[in-house]
């Protein structure tokens, strides 16, 4: 039998066209986010050290000093933001093309699995039950894809993302976005933070990220260490801020403002 | 994923999808220089990992709509996350009075989704505004539901 021709030799007309559906869906994101001014993924290799809780504070007090602030939250299985934000569920208005974010009192827009699937209920797809493994982690990538892309963010100085722990939902968003997008890095002063935030960072840099800073999150007695300005020394970034248990409402404007 | 006739060396072109509802897919392919016919089948694995692309296997005949995987593929997504668009002619969800929200409220949390959509669309189907419990207890004796 002569070779058989690969598939980048077979280049005549296909009526699925996917990779040009793809591109469409590519393009859909980077049209949507053109009114955007920064994209800015909040992100920690740690759970539990805060990441919602800062997220939406500093879109908080972002809104409050006038500039226009929308968060997606990427954490689809564990949403908090619109709690956070003090955001009741409405449906969402579908105009056009898109659907319209949902807005907190002080100006934010907000999208979130939380608003999209039943109250206490775990994100769950359809599909074959069996090796749900091998299909599960690309939904979450499209559901992600259309919170990006199939939301009217309008307008905005910050786009902020709340990622979700761990470094998955990170390389999803830079596909995805088509660049990698600035990161802020929230940690807790511990060691074993520092460790497994290292590693998000390293993961971070080695994708070309640019580290906007570290927010050094529940300090005082707790948690005793000094993972943040570890980390800052490590990677050449600034501490923006040191967020105590009870912290004050400047703490979130001194941090807006250095962002 | 493309096809090739190895007899002719010709791509074949897309013809027809089918979709049999068992969560696989089919698809045939034609050569178009002897007529050749080969179908392609996916498992249900294959197919979902087709639709988390969000793509259409024979191209899209109608623009997606928005957050389109989500509303399709989410098996948990509530029934009211979005407003109903009046040029589509899609009827509005109904509306649940307090009463019926708190008898929900006592469906066990791993159902009550389920049970939820059931009422809705019962109440949708018949043109319902306003879930009451009189309303629910219709639907339980009508749809044979009884415990829920």
């Amino acid at each position: 039998m002569s070779p058989i021709r690969t598939y980048h030799e077979l280049t005549e007309a296909d009526r699925s066209g996917l990779p040009e559906q793809i591109g469409a869906q590519r393009k859909r994101v980077a049209e949507r986010l053109a009114g955007v001014g920064r994209v800015i993924a909040v992100m920690s290799g740690k759970g539990g050290v805060g990441k919602s809780y800062v997220t939406a504070h500093l879109a908080r007090a972002l809104a409050g000093s006038g500039r226009s602030v929308g968060v997606l939250d990427a954490d689809l299985n564990g949403p908090t933001i619109p709690r956070l934000l003090g955001i009741d569920h409405v449906p969402l208005p579908t105009p056009h093309d898109a659907v319209a974010p949902a807005i907190s009192a002080e100006g934010v827009k907000c999208i979130s699995m939380g608003m999209l699937i039943e109250d206490g209920a775990p994100l769950a797809f359809k599909g074959p039950s069996a090796e749900s493994f091998v299909w599960r982690g690309a939904m979450e990538a499209a559901a992600l894809r259309e919170l990006l892309g199939d939301v009217a963010w309008g307008t905005l100085d910050v786009l902020l993302l709340d990622l979700p722990p761990g470094m998955q939902r990170y390389v999803e968003l830079c596909d995805i976005l088509g660049a990698p997008p600035a990161v802020l890095t929230v940690t807790i002063p511990t060691p074993e933070s520092r460790d497994a935030v290292r590693r998000a960072m390293r993961a971070a840099v080695d994708r070309g990220s640019r580290l906007l800073g570290i927010v050094e999150n529940m300090v005082g007695s707790q948690f005793v260490g000094s993972a943040g300005d570890d980390l800052a020394a490590e990677f050449g970034t600034p501490v923006l801020a040191r967020v105590l248990w009870y912290p004050t409402p400047d703490t979130w404007t001194a941090l807006g403002a250095r962002l | 994923m493309k096809f090739l006739c190895v007899d002719c060396d010709k791509q074949m072109a897309f013809e027809e999808r089918q979709l049999p509802g068992d969560g696989t897919l089919a698809a045939t392919f034609k050569c178009p220089s002897c007529g050749r016919v080969v179908a392609m089948l996916t498992n249900p694995m294959e197919t979902q990992l087709v639709s988390s692309l969000g793509v259409e296997i024979g191209g899209r005949t109608v623009p997606a709509q928005p957050l389109e995987t989500v509303r399709k593929m989410v098996a948990t997504g509530r029934d009211d996350a979005f407003e109903d668009r009046a040029e589509h002619g899609a009827r509005s969800s109904p509306s649940w009075s307090a009463e019926a929200h708190e008898r929900l409220a006592r469906v066990p949390n791993f159902v009550r989704g389920m049970v939820k959509r059931i009422y809705a669309d019962y109440a949708k189907e018949r043109g319902i505004a306003e879930i009451t419990p009189a309303v629910m207890d219709t639907a339980r004796a009508e749809l044979g539901l009884e415990g829920m």
